[in-house]
């Protein structure tokens, strides 16, 4: 079996290749492979890796994705101001352009790494590698990797996250699991942010937003949360440390170490 | 790997790791083009088969792939309920049971993206095949 050109020959389908079989060569010289990999396993491999170095830092990572302007960069300000003095925190910051949000985090007095991804909509586990090189993990409880404001590509790439949270701003309209399901399929926990705004865009259903996702077979759970009144912020917090605690208690260093070898 | 740092939709860049994908089964079996890339995609794998269509001449342009035929094997939405344990096809943007129209379901088909086959052409035995060079490193 090659471990390097993907051409998986199995004792299930070796039988294809023999003499007769469906895809032995024929006498034009016409040779069909029988693959079988996802088209995205060079960016899964570098996922897996990053997803080891994390586990060996016993460091937390959460993506954080949304449209653009739904208020990641808000939350993560309140986020960092709530638990300053109880867990250490760094940010990694996907944007086309400018370091704007990594400076907000920075201001903040937490370490962040700035992506700029000229014109690709999306970060992939190479991106989050080299952002890496550029960052201590030692000491961190949280890693947090603000994804590229976009609604469809991100979903598509695993960058070594522990959970994807998926911000829903009330302004989006309640109906964006059903109308983008790859992404809300992905989420471990909907953030419906900009709840403040409810009692004006009372068009916005919070029940409704909640409907769309399990219909997607998705039974995250939802939280109504405002980075600008702190309405919910509390309910996100107690997840963040019992997210932390469960890994804690369910990762140990050897299979941390496990993690790793199986990533290289 | 080759880097995507400069393109406009992600299609593009899944199409260059399948290209990549493709050289390498090329170079490990000394096949000088390839003729036929057949990939297995569902609805919810968030790649837009259109688009996959579109950038495949770009990605490919260049490669041994170079002209290769792109084949698309839609896959249907298809859902098992974790009640009454029905399959039966979904909306990708519903996927409750058809039989019962309860939502704790589990994916059976539909966000797959896969390279399910290649086709190689090899230059001592087809002698109408157009001679590429197969890059060393990409």
């Amino acid at each position: 079996m090659c471990d390097t050109c993907g051409c998986n020959v199995t004792h299930g389908n070796a039988h294809l290749l023999r003499p007769g079989g469906r895809l032995e060569k024929t006498a034009e010289g016409r040779e069909a492979v029988s693959v079988l990999h996802g088209l995205l396993h060079e960016n899964d491999h570098a996922a897996a890796h990053n997803r080891g170095h994390f586990n060996r830092h016993n460091v937390l990572v959460v993506n954080l994705m949304s449209s653009p302007g739904a208020g990641k960069t808000a939350l993560l300000e309140a986020t960092i101001e709530a638990l300053d003095g109880e867990l250490r925190m760094a940010v990694i910051e996907g944007d086309l352009e400018t370091e704007n949000d990594a400076s907000r985090i920075r201001a903040r007095g937490v370490e962040a790494v700035q992506i700029t991804t000229g014109s690709a909509c999306h970060l992939d586990a190479h991106m989050v590698h080299d952002a890496l090189h550029h960052m201590s993990l030692d000491g961190l409880d949280i890693l947090f990797i603000e994804n590229v404001g976009n609604l469809v590509c991100p979903a598509s790439f695993d960058l070594g996250q522990h959970h994807n949270v998926t911000l829903l701003s009330v302004p989006e309209g309640d109906d964006k699991p059903a109308k983008y399901p790859v992404m809300f399929r992905a989420a471990d926990l909907m953030l419906l942010s900009k709840a403040d705004l409810l009692p004006v865009l009372d068009d916005f259903r919070p029940e409704n937003a909640r409907r769309h996702l399990q219909e997607l077979a998705n039974p995250a759970p939802v939280i109504e949360l405002s980075a600008k009144t702190g309405t919910g912020l509390d309910l996100w917090l107690e997840w963040l440390r019992e997210a932390i605690a469960q890994r804690t208690s369910s990762v140990t260093p050897t299979q941390a170490r496990d993690a790793t070898v199986a990533a290289t | 790997m080759t880097r995507c740092w400069l393109k406009p939709m992600h299609e593009l860049a899944v199409c260059q790791a399948l290209i990549e994908q493709v050289e390498g089964i090329a170079r490990e079996r000394l096949a000088q083009r390839v003729d036929t890339v057949c990939v297995s995609i569902g609805p919810l794998s968030g790649v837009e088969p259109r688009l996959l269509e579109q950038a495949f001449p770009v990605a490919s342009a260049g490669t041994v792939a170079d002209g290769a035929s792109l084949v698309l094997d839609c896959l249907p939405v298809r859902v098992r309920c974790q009640q009454c344990d029905q399959v039966t096809d979904a909306l990708p943007s519903r996927l409750v049971c058809g039989n019962c129209g309860d939502w704790h379901t589990e994916l059976v088909s539909g966000d797959e993206l896969i390279l399910s086959r290649v086709e190689l052409l090899q230059s001592d035995s087809d002698s109408d095949a157009p001679e590429h060079t197969v890059p060393e490193n990409t």
